[in-house]
């Protein structure tokens, strides 16, 4: 390449070339840290209708007896989960601020111990911030030896600023096999029986 | 192909390789140049002959000549080998050829680079139509990849399809990099950016937004990878991840994406529109902002891809809003091609009529856009033939259009020949007609419901789909005609001036046709 006459002073190629790996590096770094960033944005703003996934603290609030909520559940299983999964009940009417319990039933009809996470899901999605679960099963995997059945119990209430608008809210369950991914406490807990 | 081996008499090549060893060594712009072109059009009729079978699987209601499975890989396949292997090489093919000749340089930056960049596509192309042929067949999970349809879903051959990918987005960045540094670096003497062509400025805002989103489309594929083969969690819920999330990052990519197969084209037709309206062109720095406000708002506007997937209406609003303002930019970019045209002296050669055809027929795809940007109506057109015919409008009608008015705008100065303008014409009028006997029917049989991406339909939609098919077969056998013109061009033909087109503007008319192998080894003086 013969030397042209430069009008203005230009930075070499090298240079722009190391910034713009730089910026290639630095976006593929970012299209991970989306993962991260996704998750800190669903849990501010219940987006998706993710739920918080530890204890709430204990309802101190005044039961707001002039609203009621109807609170429906839906549990699912997921592809090749054997177990038979249900709420006890299939809705529920709640003031804000007054804490219930409702038992979900589980089963193992197969002939072998297993594990299950189940994973929450709230709808409307902005309905979300609002449903503090104070003790729940799916906080923790769940073991359950062949053949036995559960009652697993969620301990709830509502926030009693939850929007005038919501009057319904539904609460999804979706019940997933993990015994090939336990936790060894959990398998811990299932082994003396055997 | 274009450039004759006897045009390479210059000092400096006493060693130039000959027959298939020039190919695999050149680093020469013109060679690569030809050869992202060549590749590119023998990938568009391998997409295209996957949509002739969709399109005559369609002509029919009920099964009959390939299972849902097979169909489905023919949806992806096509979708992804139009975009990664028709569309993008094209681009970066003219830019090979023309950004050099554009701003006076002897080549573009970084030439050995340019080569690779170039021979890793073919293996890519390979490894993805390689998968067809597996147990299993290829990928079927639609060229967007939604997880878990790729994790969870997806046949053994996921991962080739992953890797293909990952190649071609190396291959994409490497092209994006050799532009940015040729343009900022390898101007002629006073050839100040706010001087250079438009195909150079739009070429230029394309390739930094492939360094900006191809990463994140290789982050991705390598996410769909590690939770199908390598047990991570990142879209399942089941191990706390979220197949929405997918979307959103999938998105983030495939918005500006879009972009990126279009705004060349807003150059193309910037460079062929003046020529022949024998006009300079209207509002020159407002086309340049425009496309860096277009580039810009494209990062703001993925999550209009998934208004169904339940977002909070205020996220809703925001984005059906952004994606409206894109309009502005757009609008203003298709008003300066009607005002330089206003008052022209205008004659219609073929590439000026496929660049009045784009204009056009984009404008369509833009409306249809428009229509599928409010959220509340993108509910009924989501997913259904509506958003086909929206697509292919803006990138058949649009970019493959430009695409063409770029070959034959250019194909002079490349082949040294006229070629034959009849022809040419015939090509022309076969593709605008069967163009919109193709895509126009599908808006309404997605305004009736007709969902996308299903190999049978309700009984209703039989006529419908019997005259797109018909359409689609006749687009299909029009671009044989291309083919036949390029062939013929390359080889006889009327000796081509300098400058064919006598409304032409530009560095690269100042050098003979065919332009030689090596140009402005002196860079010229701009003023």
């Amino acid at each position: 390449m013969s030397e042209a006459p430069q009008t203005e002073p230009r930075p070499d190629n090298g240079r722009i070339i190391r910034r713009l790996l730089l910026t290639v590096a630095g976006m593929f770094a970012f299209g991970f840290a989306l993962v991260p960033l996704y998750e800190a944005f669903c849990d501010l703003t219940g987006f998706n209708g993710r739920t918080r996934n530890e204890a709430a603290a204990v309802s101190t609030h005044q039961v707001d007896t002039s609203r009621t909520v109807n609170v429906q559940f839906i549990t699912r299983n997921a592809q090749g989960m054997p177990w038979d999964f249900k709420a006890e009940m299939n809705s529920v009417r709640v003031h804000p601020g007054e804490t219930r319990v409702v038992n979900f039933l589980a089963s193992n009809p197969t002939g072998s111990n297993m594990v299950a996470q189940a994973i929450p899901s709230v709808a409307p999605g902005e309905a979300a911030l609002y449903l503090n679960k104070t003790e729940c099963f799916c906080f923790n995997q769940q073991p359950l030896q062949a053949g036995a059945d559960t009652a697993m119990p969620m301990q709830f209430y509502l926030d009693p600023d939850i929007p005038e608008h919501i009057h319904t809210l539904t609460l999804s369950y979706t019940l997933y096999d993990m015994t090939a991914n336990a936790t060894p406490d959990v398998l811990a807990q299932m082994a003396p029986a055997n | 192909m274009s450039t004759v081996v006897g045009e390479m008499d210059h000092h400096d090549h006493h060693h130039a390789p000959t027959g298939i060893s020039r190919w695999l060594f050149t680093t020469n712009h013109k060679d690569i140049g030809s050869l992202y072109l060549w590749f590119s059009f023998i990938m568009f009729l391998v997409g295209g002959s996957m949509a002739m079978v969709i399109r005559a699987e369609l002509f029919q209601p009920g099964l009959q000549l390939v299972d849902p499975h097979f169909f489905n890989q023919m949806t992806t396949v096509h979708g992804l080998i139009m975009v990664f292997g028709a569309v993008m090489p094209a681009f970066t093919g003219l830019a090979n050829w023309m950004i050099p000749m554009m701003i006076g340089a002897p080549d573009m930056a970084l030439p050995r680079m340019n080569n690779w960049s170039f021979w890793i596509l073919p293996f890519a192309f390979a490894i993805l139509l390689a998968s067809l042929f597996m147990e299993g067949g290829g990928p079927a999970f639609g060229w967007t990849f939604y997880a878990p349809l790729s994790t969870t879903y997806s046949g053994d051959s996921t991962a080739l399809f992953v890797f293909s990918v990952h190649i071609m987005g190396i291959s994409s960045i490497m092209g994006a990099i050799n532009v940015i540094v040729t343009i900022m670096n390898m101007r002629a003497p006073g050839m100040t950016y706010m001087k250079m062509p438009l195909f150079v400025w739009t070429w230029f805002i394309t390739a930094f937004l492939l360094i900006a989103v191809m990463p994140v489309l290789a982050g991705a594929v390598t996410m769909v990878l590690t939770d199908k083969y390598f047990g991570t969690s990142f879209f399942d819920a089941a191990g706390g991840g979220d197949p929405v999330m997918f979307q959103h990052i999938f998105w983030f990519f495939g918005h500006p994406e879009v972009y990126i197969m279009i705004l060349p084209s807003f150059g193309i037709i910037s460079a062929i529109i003046p020529a022949f309206s024998r006009k300079k062109l209207f509002g020159y720095a407002s086309m340049v902002y425009a496309t860096a406000a277009i580039a810009g708002l494209s990062f703001l506007v993925w999550a209009h891809h998934m208004f169904t997937t339940g977002m909070p209406v205020a996220a809703e609003l925001f984005f059906m809003y952004c994606t409206m303002l894109i309009s502005v930019p757009t609008g203003v970019k298709v008003f300066n091609w009607v005002a330089t045209m206003w008052r022209g002296s205008m004659t219609f050669e073929v590439p000026m009529l496929f660049a009045l055809a784009f204009v056009i027929l984009f404008t369509i795809g833009g409306f249809s856009g428009l229509m599928l940007a409010i959220t509340p109506i993108d509910f009924q057109y989501h997913d259904t033939y509506f958003v086909v015919a929206h697509f292919h409008y803006v990138l058949v009608s649009g970019a493959i259009f430009s695409i063409m008015a770029a070959a034959y705008y250019w194909l002079p100065k490349w082949t040294g020949h006229m070629y034959d303008t009849t022809l040419a014409r015939w090509h022309f009028w076969t593709s605008l007609i069967s163009v919109n006997v193709l895509f126009f029917p599908m808006h309404f049989a997605g305004l009736a419901g007709m969902p996308r991406r299903i190999p049978d339909y309700a009984v209703q939609f039989a006529d419908i789909n019997q005259i797109v098919s018909i359409g689609g077969f006749a687009f299909g056998l029009s671009q044989l005609i291309f083919l036949w013109v390029v062939i013929k061009c390359v080889r006889t033909g009327e000796k081509a001036p300098a400058k064919p087109w006598e409304g032409a503007e530009g560095l690269e008319w100042t050098v003979p046709s065919p332009a030689p192998y090596h140009t402005f080894e002196t860079p010229p003086k701009v003023d």
